[in-house]
Formats: structure tokens, sequence, C-alpha cells
């Protein structure tokens, strides 16, 4: 080092790197403590798949069941693909909201 | 009925035991009748910061397997006839503590005490959360360093939602932070986290600053809360700290780095 650096001394201080890196990581943590997904989501997933197959010929990967929760309200959402040849692409977009 | 305090961190070695026993000398101070409990099972501590580790007969654990009675296991302070301490066993493991007979040690407590402080053993299991799950108020102690903030922050999720008030959707717990081994002239430097920073970082109600001081190693050196060293500035902050508990209103001290005269910027070195 010379001792030019030595004056130049611009170099970020660590207090303030680690608030920034305390900060994002916890967000990060709060967040994804929040968010448990219930444990019945990939038996209902493979159930409404089985349910819509009786009538509809869908892919196997139509469909996408996804929970959200936030501060006061929880959404389970239901994303079905309907497949191409049955008239133009299709989605079909059903959710259930329900305030805490 | 008492209220119970739960002295809780998380992490290791931020001074939760030394916090435990200032805030209970303090409070029995101030004439309130006070029990502080020892839950590190199997790495008890606290009598020994209390100075009274040669008194021991019996512990918690003795009490909850009913081989003792809490008038048996519970150790009177020779400076302070308020103040009550009830160590941990040295001899069991973490499994010897069930919530039931934790529960009942508190409620047999509560009737003729007027506060209960808990000092949890660090980490989030078993000891710990006995410690805290009875709680009305928790004293989060943080030290201004990121793995001490990370941990803090756990500690809040978890009495938010594994306690008894969480359990029965009553009240929360009150959460209160204290933040130890704080460095004013580091945080000047770029050095340390603010309280500020912590505090943002945490959202917490500020109780209190300890400042970093060497009055803490000799009051646990000698077996004495340090809180009874009246020439010592962490002695002060903990004083300060059951004052603002109680409801006075007193600055925060110990942010902000000391003026020094020239004079002892010379003369006394640091």
């Amino acid at each position: 080092m010379s001792l030019l650096d030595y004056f130049r001394s611009s170099k970020v201080s660590t207090a303030s790197l680690a608030k920034e890196r305390l900060q994002i990581l916890v967000a990060h943590e709060r967040n994804s403590k929040n968010q448990k997904h219930p444990s019945y989501l990939p038996k209902l997933q493979q159930e409404l798949l089985q349910v819509i197959r009786k009538y509809i010929n869908v892919d196997l990967n139509a469909i996408s069941v996804n929970f959200e929760q936030d501060e006061d309200q929880e959404t389970l959402e239901v994303n079905i693909v309907l497949p191409d040849d049955s008239s133009k692409k299709n989605v079909k977009h059903t959710s259930f909201n329900h305030r805490k | 009925m008492a209220r119970i305090i739960v002295v809780t961190s998380g992490k290791g070695g931020v001074g939760k035991t030394t916090t435990s026993a200032a805030i209970s000398m303090g409070l029995a101070k101030k004439g309130h009748k006070t029990a502080v409990i020892d839950f590190d099972v199997g790495l008890r501590n606290l009598d020994l910061i209390m100075g009274c580790e040669r008194r021991v007969i019996y512990d918690l654990v003795n009490v909850i397997n009913k081989e003792a009675s809490l008038n048996q296991a519970l150790i009177k302070d020779k400076r302070c006839e308020k103040l009550f301490i009830l160590p941990a066993s040295q001899t069991r493991d973490k499994d010897a503590l069930h919530l039931e007979g934790v529960g009942r040690v508190l409620e047999e407590l509560s009737k003729d005490f007027d506060y209960i402080v808990c000092d949890s053993p660090a980490g989030i299991e078993k000891g710990a959360h006995l410690a805290m799950y009875f709680a009305d108020d928790a004293f989060v102690v943080t030290n201004p360093e990121v793995s001490s903030v990370r941990d803090s922050d756990r500690m809040l999720g978890i009495l938010a939602s594994k306690s008894r008030r969480a359990e029965n959707n009553e009240e929360p717990i009150r959460e209160y932070l204290l933040l130890s081994r704080y460095s004013p002239e580091r945080v000047r430097l770029g050095e340390m986290l603010s309280v500020a920073d912590v505090q943002e970082i945490l959202s917490l109600n500020l109780l209190g600053v300890i400042p970093e001081s060497k009055s803490v190693l000799n009051a646990s050196n000698s077996g004495v809360p340090v809180i009874l060293d009246d020439k010592s500035d962490a002695g002060h902050a903990y004083a300060d700290i059951i004052d603002r508990y109680l409801g006075i209103n007193k600055p925060h001290r110990f942010i902000e780095e000391e003026k020094r005269s020239l004079f002892n910027k010379l003369f006394r070195g640091r």
C-alpha cells in the first residue's frame, strides 16, 4: 500500500456494509418464514388434475396451484391451461381469497 | 400476580446472564420482590455471576421433579432481601425441563413475587423455548454485530409465534431492545453498527444501551451484579434500564462519545 492510498482512504465503512447485508438477510428470512405453504398443496394439485382430465384432455403439467399469504389475506390461486385444439389458447384462472 | 420477564438473545455470549443478574438486582433494590431463574440446565452460570455458587443445594429441576420445595431451592440474596435466585441443575440435561413443570413453578412463584426474571440459555432449543414460553415481557440482548442482530431477529419471530401469549391469542409479549457492548467511538469510525441501525433493522423499542465496559468483567470476577458498582458506566446503564422499564422517563445515555478534555487525552490515554 502506498502512502497515497493511505491518505485517499475512500473505503466504505464496514458498519454500513453490515447494515446493508443485515437488511437484505432479515427481510428475506422474515418472508420465507411467513410463507409456509400448506402441506395439502401437492395432493390438491394432483386430485384437481384427475378431475379435470376426466372431462378435458389437459397436459399433466397444465395446472399450477399457488398459495400466497399477505399481512391480512391468504390467496389460493389455481391456474389451468386448456389444450390448444379446443378452440384458442385459453387460460383459466381462478383464485380464492380468504380474509383473516 | 408477578410479571414474567425473559432475558433472551438467540446468540450466546452477548450478555444475557450479566443482564439477568443486573436487572433482577435492580428491580429488587427498587423494592420489588424478584426471583431470577437460570434456565441453562447443564451449563448453569447465573449462580456464579450472582456470587452465590457455594450456597446452591437444590435447583430448578429438583423443584420440577418435586424433590425439593421452592422455598428450599430459592437462594436469598445476601445484599438485597427482596431478591431470590433459583439456580439451574448442573448435572441434568435439558430434557429434564418440561412445559408443565416450568408452568407449575412459575405459577407458584407468581403468587408472592412481583417480578420473575428468566435467564434464557443461548440457542432456540428446549431450554430457551421454556424460558420464553410464559413471558409477559422480553428483554432482547443484542450486540452491535451481524450474527447477534440476525439471531435476535430470529428470536423475535419465535417470541411472536411460539409463546403462551401467541398460542392463546392474547396480547403479544412486549419486546425491548438492550444493546450491549456498545462502543460510540467505533461507531464514529464506521466500524460498528449504530443504535439507530440496529433499531431500524429489528424495529424494537430501545430500553437502553450498555457500553462496552471493563467493569462487567470485574463484576463477574467478583460475583457482584454490575448494577451494584456505582462507579461503573455499565452499572449506570442498567440502573437507567430499570427506571425506563418501570415507567420513569430517562434520556438515553452512552450513545455518544464522552467529551474528553485535551488534558485527559494527553495524560490518561484511552
